[in-house]
């Protein structure tokens, strides 16, 4: 068990008392222990997804044993490099209600892990940019409010009274028809998911071990039985993969080849400004979507650069034509600067939906394939592949993500782009 | 940018091409009934670190389909040449 004094629950009065003495007492958030020899359980990805899995499997499963492998640091990847935004407006059997699930966790997460991830439910407007786009926005809504999710389909007037900075003169080159609006979806501070699942594992006794490097595995006739890594052998009864963007990279250590691309996605943000955009706002002529970050600043992605990277930079054609789609979308914005912008490295998978599910190597779990979906699954991803790693069989969340769905020909292509990773 | 000297065109930025992917994946023979092959060709990448060795077609171009060489790391163009072996050759027809 840690020290009793990183036991300390925050709360209006521990803030009150560290307030009125300096904020000096406050104690380490997690601890920095060396490795074991042996875990029961070993996760590799000191990320969201790995850090949600070990807080789960600790809270659901009363697994403690366990130890969470980073290569670099605490929430370094892709966790920190998104653009914050949480949604379940998905409308193929095995996202959607997934998906849902996970925007349910979101909800009741600041107090689950006593820690603020300071989830703003401002609601997402997804623009409708022309009258097919609109029917298969109503159909969309539909499927939603089937499932019990909240969904909207507005008229250009209601989206004008939301954001009237758009273009809604007749000249537009992007009129608009109206959006599907989810008034529940929203944005989540995204290094504070990381840190609030890394306190809450480490909290029930979960080991978080940073520059460790998983190097190989050890397999014993087809059953895994441990990790190689920068900081010696670590033995584990079961091992977890989530480690999104090199996905590939680490399964191949044992002897695994995916139905993945990796590929870098861009974001960006712009100086900041006084509140202007109150909603996350999807643009439907283009690949882009925006919100205002709490500082001020304009936060913003759009498409991948398009070619198999694992560069966590991306490139100029690219940045100019998510800059064009924000000026198309919101005209007022064209003399913005952009201050700052970086990649991340996305497991596309061969359908655009990912992949909770266990290997043929027994005692493998992987959990990969999110492309650019990774961060609203976050909790969800956590639950369910916790749930996959502690009983052995998928939760009924995430039976529809198995890894070998593309041999049976069950694929949950949410774009119905194909095996076009770059596409999806 | 990326530079794609194209064999036909030369240098050009690669916002003229069209990315098709992993080139060095075989497709099965077409009568090949063995569903396992064809998901492993379909499906399946190697996804490498590195050296990726992948299509590329110039569609504002010569429309040519090209095989480059590139680093995956550090996006350095390693080799450019014509992907059907008589263009390489030379009898481009």
């Amino acid at each position: 068990m840690p020290p009793k004094s990183q036991m300390s629950e925050y709360s209006v009065l521990s803030l009150l008392r560290e307030g009125l003495t300096g904020h000096t007492g406050w104690p380490r958030a997690w601890r920095d222990p060396a490795p074991k020899a042996e875990y029961d359980t070993v996760i590799i990805g000191g990320g969201g997804h790995g850090l949600a899995t070990a807080y789960y499997l600790a809270k659901n499963h009363g697994i403690t044993d366990v130890a969470v492998l980073e290569k670099g640091w605490l929430g370094g990847g892709n966790v920190g490099r998104n653009t914050t935004i949480v949604r379940s407006n998905y409308m193929i059997p095995g996202n959607t209600e997934f998906y849902e699930f996970s925007l349910k966790l979101w909800e009741g997460l600041s107090q689950d892990l006593n820690y603020n991830v300071m989830v703003s439910q401002r609601g997402q407007l997804n623009l409708v940019n022309g009258q097919a786009q609109l029917d298969a926005a109503a159909r969309r809504g539909n499927v939603m409010r089937a499932n019990g999710i909240d969904a909207e389909l507005l008229t250009p007037a209601a989206v004008r009274r939301r954001v009237p900075f758009l273009d809604f003169s007749p000249a537009a080159r992007f009129p608009i028809y109206g959006a599907l609006y989810q008034p529940r979806a929203g944005t989540v501070r995204h290094d504070a998911v990381a840190w609030g699942f890394a306190r809450g594992a480490d909290r029930r006794g979960v080991d978080l071990i940073q520059n460790c490097e998983v190097t190989g595995f050890r397999i014993e006739r087809g059953r895994v039985t441990g990790v190689e890594t920068t900081r010696g052998t670590i033995g584990a009864r079961r091992v977890g993969l989530a480690v999104a963007g090199s996905s590939g990279q680490v399964a191949a250590l044992a002897g695994l080849r995916l139905p993945i691309e990796s590929h870098v996605l861009q974001a960006f943000v712009t100086e900041p400004l006084k509140p202007l955009l109150d909603y996350v706002i999807g643009f439907g002529a283009a690949h882009f979507y925006i919100s205002q970050s709490d500082k001020g600043g304009l936060v913003y992605g759009g498409d991948l650069d398009g070619y198999n990277s694992y560069a966590q930079r991306g490139n100029l054609p690219l940045i100019e034509e998510v800059a064009s789609a924000a000026a198309s979308l919101m005209p007022c914005v064209s003399r913005l600067r952009q201050v700052r912008e970086w990649g991340g490295i996305m497991d596309m998978s061969m359908d655009g939906s990912p992949i909770i599910a266990a290997t043929p190597v027994d005692g493998l779990y992987l959990n990969a394939g999110w492309c650019y979906g990774g961060f609203k699954a976050t909790p969800a991803s956590g639950w369910c592949f916790a749930h996959t790693i502690a009983t052995g069989r998928p939760h009924e969340l995430n039976a529809r993500f198995a890894l070998d769905r593309f041999r049976a020909g069950a694929h949950i292509d949410e774009k119905g782009a194909g095996p076009t990773p770059n596409a999806h | 940018m990326l530079i794609l000297h194209c064999p036909f065109c030369g240098p050009r930025d690669h916002s003229e091409f069209l990315y098709g992917g992993d080139a060095r994946r075989t497709r099965p023979a077409p009568d090949d009934a063995d569903g396992a092959r064809w998901h492993d060709y379909v499906f399946l990448r190697d996804n490498p670190r590195g050296t990726h060795v992948e299509h590329w077609q110039h569609i504002h171009g010569c429309r040519a389909w090209l095989t480059v060489t590139r680093d995956t790391v550090t996006h350095e163009i390693l080799a450019v040449t014509a992907a059907r072996p008589a263009a390489a050759a030379g009898d481009g027809r």
